[in-house]
């Protein structure tokens, strides 16, 4: 009651009062308990989920602007979902300007930690892990910001993912850094997103390490301006464990950095190890579509400087054997489809697959040599990743 | 429908005809018109004086029992919904059919289980119009069965449904109801919707004639409608309130609304996006003429959390809706 005459007088205009911290410990009730604060916090408070394993049997969700919810380390508070009974994720927010920091989710029966038209979100040093590893029946996506302006994703950790560990979709303004995605089918997913940065990663024993995705018969088409740098790509050969009807169920194992469709993209200052079916590859959009709205190809998509230990020593492709014996034992680490537009740096081998149109598969493909030119001019990074702004509630 | 029409019109009748004699000389049954539209969350149902009698649902002066033509499947509840509009104040009519109900509203919906003198009322839903929209408020009944409190944060409930499973039954929590009551950020009444009540019952309570008044099947009847209304109706209701534009599921791309005709829109042939393990071995949402290879299918006949759907609002798998969809999809002519 004290609360709505508060509200009250903020909104008669009265000077905006202090926020509130709410505090919640594991134990008998934890559900009840954080799920009523994470209702009743007003804009401007803060919900500590002080240490321990909270066992908690729905999703929880949080619909408040201006939230914070900080546990004590990615090791220390544990939402644990794996007793859950309901709901399609663990946590589920739907408000702006929230900051999710410092705690793990396990085990959640579907998505991990959903965010959906929650403008300005900062997700940092959380955790999302499938505790048995690699299995079909884990949840889709660890990290999951969808349709939303602004999206901070720093420190955080996932595995096990049956999909994407950390996955932006049908968003603008987006920075995923710092982060460790490993034992996913794709580590990291910028999927018919804009605007988005994504730096000093390390994205390991996932099927595919980092995807750049636009897909057709989505609300937000139209994927581009994509900046891919500075991350660890290494050894991404986790065979695919994705159910058969998503997209990922189609990437190879071993695939570093993939580009599907999408406009704008730079690949650069990127190391890349032990990613056998190909370090770098980009390609149209691979079935047949009918929605006049969408782009299907991969267009002026730029690979400068990055280190290459290696190519593809062991593609999940058809014709592997005489592929990799045409290209004198593996294939070159950048690999094309022949369609849209890549500029790749001088020095960089390559291969093409040399194909004239889109959708048609693999059968007319004439694979030869890389010959494309180097970038003509430098990358425009302007209004590239999520607002400064949000860079102020890591502190 | 003839007959549920007519006992609803009846019971209304006889509300009235009681209300008309005793309404000036008993001023305690009528609704509490500030705890529907002040600032505050009432923490017991009995403040907003709803009902003449709660644990018996005899609903106070102005509030009218309807019903659903299609109603949204929950576990075999038995539903009893009322509404509540304040004296002088005029329903209309949006472009969508949804009916706009006056500020000071109010939409009453209680889940009940069993029988006679074994029915037992779990929770009563209400959905109240204030000034600064609307707000959604589940209340949970004591195991006396005397009063409902508010449980802002949902509860979990053991109990056996008709068909006897014996389930864990959710009442949602207050972010719960606007998951599915969402739309563009905004809670919104979801039901009423003029296709989706009898045409007779808004013209004899409102005086209103929309044009699809009445237009989805009686779900009890749906054998003498098409497999396609009843399909579609049972979808409308049952899904489209997340899939759709606005709401949320619309980055899924899926839009089940009655009026949507564009088949990849509903489904057919379009390929899952965030679906995960939801998907199956399955390709596509809807196969024309394979049900048993079509995800949306698939995902309704699970029980098992982030396959299910809906992914809120039942534990069991509904029989006669996947029936109804199954028939729908292998019908369905092959593209």
């Amino acid at each position: 009651m004290t609360r709505i005459a508060i509200f009250a007088a903020l909104l008669a205009g009265a000077s905006p009062l202090a926020a509130e911290t709410h505090t919640i410990t594991p134990g008998d009730g934890a559900q009840e308990r954080l799920q009523e604060a994470l209702i009743l916090a007003e804009p401007g408070d803060e919900i500590v989920l002080e240490a321990g394993r909270y066992t908690l049997t729905d999703g929880l969700s949080l619909d408040v602007d201006n939230v914070t919810v900080r546990g004590a380390g990615m090791d220390g508070t544990v939402l644990d979902f794996t007793t859950q009974a309901g709901a399609g994720e663990g946590l589920l927010v739907t408000s702006d300007n929230v900051t999710l920091r410092d705690f793990a989710v396990e085990n959640p029966k579907g998505d991990g930690i959903k965010s959906k038209g929650a403008d300005n979100i900062v997700y940092h040093r959380l955790r999302v892990t499938w505790t048995r590893g690699p299995h079909p029946e884990n949840g889709a996506y660890a990290i999951y910001p969808v349709e939303s302006t602004g999206v901070l994703v720093d420190g955080v950790k996932v595995t096990g993912a049956s999909d994407a560990g950390i996955y932006v979709g049908q968003s603008d303004r987006i920075t995923v850094r710092n982060s460790i995605a490993e034992a996913n089918v794709a580590g990291i997913e910028i999927e018919n997103s804009r605007n988005a940065l994504v730096e000093h990663n390390v994205a390991t024993r996932n099927t595919g390490g980092i995807l750049v995705f636009d897909l057709p018969d989505l609300p937000v088409m139209g994927g581009g301006n994509v900046i891919v740098r500075n991350n660890l790509v290494v050894a991404n050969d986790t065979p695919n464990f994705a159910p058969p009807g998503n997209i990922v169920a189609g990437v190879r194992r071993g695939t570093g950095i993939m580009v599907m469709a999408n406009e704008n993209v730079l690949i650069e200052d990127n190391i890349l190890s032990g990613n056998p079916t190909a370090p770098v590859m980009v390609i149209a959009y691979v079935q047949p579509y009918d929605d006049e709205r969408y782009n299907p190809l991969a267009r002026n998509i730029v690979v400068g400087e990055n280190a290459f230990d290696g190519g593809g020593y062991d593609p999940q492709l058809d014709g592997a054997e005489m592929l990799t014996a045409a290209f004198g034992g593996e294939l070159p680490p950048v690999m094309w489809d022949g369609l849209g537009s890549l500029y790749v740096a001088e020095g960089t081998p390559g291969w093409t697959l040399n194909l004239t149109e889109q959708g048609k598969g693999l059968g007319a493909a004439r694979p030869a040599p890389l010959t494309v030119e180097p970038p003509a001019s430098a990358f425009d990074a302007s209004g590239i990743g999520a607002p400064a702004e949000l860079e102020t509630r890591l502190k | 429908m003839t007959r549920h029409l007519a006992i609803l019109l009846l019971a209304g009748a006889s509300f009235a005809a009681a209300f008309g004699v005793r309404a000036t000389t008993l001023p305690m049954h009528q609704v509490n018109d500030s705890a529907v539209v002040e600032k505050s969350l009432p923490r017991l149902l009995s403040q907003f004086r709803f009902f003449e009698d709660g644990p018996k649902q005899v609903p106070a002066y102005r509030v009218m029992p309807y019903r659903l033509n299609t109603p949204l499947y929950s576990d075999g509840a038995e539903k009893l919904r009322f509404v509540y509009v304040p004296m002088g104040e005029q329903v209309t009519v949006a472009n969508d059919g949804l009916l706009q109900f006056p500020v000071g509203s109010a939409l009453i919906k209680t889940f009940a289980f069993g029988n006679g003198a074994d029915r037992r009322l779990i929770e009563t839903r209400v959905l109240l119009h204030r000034a600064d929209g609307w707000l959604a408020l589940p209340y949970l009944w004591n195991a006396e069965q005397t009063e409902a409190e508010l449980a802002v944060a949902g509860a979990r409930i053991d109990l056996t449904t008709p068909k006897g499973e014996a389930i864990s039954y959710r009442v949602p929590n207050k972010n719960q109801c606007k998951e599915c009551h969402g739309l563009d950020g905004a809670v919104t009444p979801i039901g009423p919707k003029a296709r989706n009540l009898s045409a007779e019952w808004i013209e004899a309570s409102f005086a209103l004639s929309p044009a699809d008044g009445g237009a989805m099947p009686d779900w009890e009847d749906r054998d003498q409608a098409s497999a396609e209304a009843a399909a579609r109706a049972y979808l409308d209701v049952n899904c489209a309130h997340c899939h759709r534009p606005g709401a949320t599921a619309s980055n899924s791309g899926l839009d089940l609304r009655w009026e949507q005709d564009d088949p990849k829109a509903l489904g057919v042939m379009k390929r899952p996006v965030a679906a995960g393990r939801g998907a199956g071995a399955h390709l596509f949402d809807v196969v024309p003429g394979e049900p048993d290879q079509s995800i949306l299918l698939h995902r309704m006949l699970s029980n098992e959390p982030g396959v299910a759907m809906p992914e809120l609002g039942k534990a069991t798998v509904d029989e006669e809706g996947t029936e109804a969809v199954r028939r729908w999809i292998a019908e369905m002519p092959a593209r």
